[in-house]
């Protein structure tokens, strides 16, 4: 179903309510893109790490919108549409690789790793005959760039000439829980994705919502390693867009779980090889577990010692592929690379925390689509959209959509 | 070529199958060696030599901890797996293991009747001979593809 978005009201209850029909409107969908993505938004590209070396370059996107993020022969960061000037071709095929130029396979017009259309095959023609007339000046058509920031080694673009600079549109919280996790240069350690059959927004929803975790993800307490004691919050931006969900490993030696695990085990639940928790407290502040995300579709994650980052590309009304990128640091021994992989088990697609994640904004997708005009409920926590020292809450969850109306003005 | 050696290779391969595709999740640690390792990644990884595993066990104890999370804790829809498995390309390996690789083609078939092409890989595997039993002492599930329809429950 497609309403025009002008005529478009949301709910009278405000940001506890949100009508199913914002996961289902091709209308809806495609002005987020113009709206949200290629708006004043900062959009997470890559890691700086996957920009090895002078003349690399990698495929990313702002949304739907395919981009091209390069370091130069100077080691500077350019990033622009993935769009031939001419017929509008993707300029770049391969996920990544080194260049000195780009060229379009389509009729070789070619490029400097800025972005910049530095030449167009036979232009003169060819023995006179031919060619592209003297006054077109098709470098008015080249890509769009990309305005580029980085942060602790991450990059994020924006299109929009009104996106305020990146650390302003964070915030000094989010800024601050950044560069926590990002405090040494990276040592990549691997990624995959994976397709979701929802809706971009029922994701970061599901990683908005502290409220879900013990509930639907049973791992911890079937193996009765959860701590309903364990000290957490969330921190909501003002804007509402980015949040952060924490919470405390109940020592700061972080051996708790191995221990509560052992203990299990001898009751007879528990894990049989409760080495898979065993964790450091890197960061030296007892934070086990730092969920922060970045409007729209950014996700930084810190599960014990496995560290990630996620990026969502919509793929259509109902499909979204998201990205994982799993990391260390370039300072890690054999043993703390051993660890990060051992976890990396609770995490993606095959994640014992996280394969329902992949799932669950799939039911809600099926189950809505045919109830546009009905509304979900969002009252856990009340109706606020501020910072709580508790985790039972959607606050989050409301801090998007008053983010998202924002950028949507409706 | 040990053809004896071939068939028994092929035999675990299918007998490793047949436990999955049949639900027998409980049979499928005791296709390892004690100290077995498993690890489910993506030719992408594999060929960058990136670590990183989908899912990564070090031992038995490991596995047997990862059927005891899809049977008790993790919750998916209903769904179960078609292996075809190919001919192992044999090679001799350290001391009395075997080198095998082996394509395979798996299908998911949902609750809900929906049958798809889930994954597309090969195994690289180290086989011992462990009490007269052949065993994977190791096996790497490399896939394809990065990509993952929705989540990956039940083991490659």
């Amino acid at each position: 179903m497609t309403i025009p978005i002008a005529s478009r009201s949301w709910p009278a209850e405000g940001l506890t309510r949100v009508p199913y029909w914002v996961y289902s409107d091709r209308d809806i969908y495609e002005e987020e893109q113009a709206r949200i993505f290629r708006g004043a938004t900062w959009n997470f590209l890559c890691l700086e790490a996957e920009l090895p070396g002078p003349n690399s370059y990698r495929r990313s996107s702002l949304g739907a919108m395919p981009v091209v993020i390069t370091r130069d022969k100077d080691g500077k960061l350019n990033a622009f549409e993935n769009r031939c000037a001419h017929r509008g071709s993707l300029l770049v095929l391969n996920e990544s690789g080194t260049a000195r130029d780009i060229i379009c396979v389509y009729h070789n017009w070619s490029y400097d790793l800025c972005g910049n259309l530095t030449g167009v095959a036979f232009r003169k023609g060819l023995g006179g005959k031919g060619g592209m007339p003297a006054d077109c000046r098709p470098e008015n058509h080249g890509p769009r760039k990309l305005r580029l920031a980085t942060l602790g080694g991450l990059i994020f673009g924006t299109l929009s000439a009104d996106t305020p600079p990146l650390e302003q549109y964070l915030g000094d919280e989010i800024v601050a829980r950044i560069r926590r996790v990002m405090r040494a240069p990276v040592k990549l350690l691997g990624s995959y994705s994976q397709t979701l059959p929802s809706n971009w927004k029922l994701y970061m929803e599901n990683v908005k919502d502290s409220y879900h975790a013990s509930l639907l993800h049973t791992f911890f307490t079937t193996f009765r390693l959860n701590r309903l004691s364990q000290k957490g919050g969330i921190v909501v931006s003002s804007s509402g867009g980015h949040h952060v969900s924490y919470s405390l490993a109940a020592d700061s030696g972080g051996r708790e779980y191995e221990q509560a695990g052992m203990r299990a085990a001898q009751e007879g639940f528990g894990l049989e090889a409760p080495g898979l928790l065993e964790a450091v407290d890197e960061f030296g502040d007892g934070i086990g577990l730092q969920i922060l995300s970045v409007f729209p579709t950014f996700v930084l994650q810190q599960t014990r010692n496995s560290l990630a980052v996620r990026r969502l590309v919509p793929q259509g009304l109902d499909q979204t592929e998201l990205v994982w990128t799993c990391f260390g640091f370039e300072t890690d021994d054999d043993e703390m690379t051993e660890r990060r992989l051992r976890q990396a088990n609770l995490i993606g697609p095959a994640g014992y925390i996280s394969m329902e994640d992949g799932a669950a904004p799939g039911f809600v997708q099926r189950a809505v689509t045919t109830a546009p005009d009905l509304l979900s409920v969002v009252e856990m926590g009340g109706a606020s959209v501020a910072s709580e020292d508790n985790r039972v809450t959607e606050a989050a969850v409301r801090g998007f959509w008053k983010a998202y109306r924002e950028q949507m003005g409706i | 070529m040990n053809i004896e050696i071939k068939l028994q290779v092929q035999d675990l391969n299918a007998r490793y199958a047949q436990a999955i595709d049949d639900n027998r999740l409980e049979a499928w640690p005791d296709f390892f060696t004690e100290q077995g390792r498993y690890r489910v990644t993506t030719a992408e990884n594999f060929e960058r030599d990136l670590p990183l595993g989908l899912i990564y066990a070090t031992s038995r104890a490991m596995l047997r901890d990862r059927v005891r999370s899809l049977r008790d804790a993790n919750v998916y829809e209903a769904q179960r797996y078609r292996h075809i498995v190919g001919s192992p390309l044999i090679a001799e390996g350290e001391g009395a293991a075997v080198e095998a690789q082996t394509s395979f083609i798996i299908a998911r078939i949902m609750h809900t009747g929906e049958t798809a092409l889930f994954a597309t890989g090969r195994y690289h595997d180290r086989v011992v001979l462990d009490g007269g039993e052949a065993r994977f002492a190791e096996k790497v599930v490399i896939l394809d593809s990065r990509l993952i329809d929705t989540l990956l429950a039940i083991p490659l």
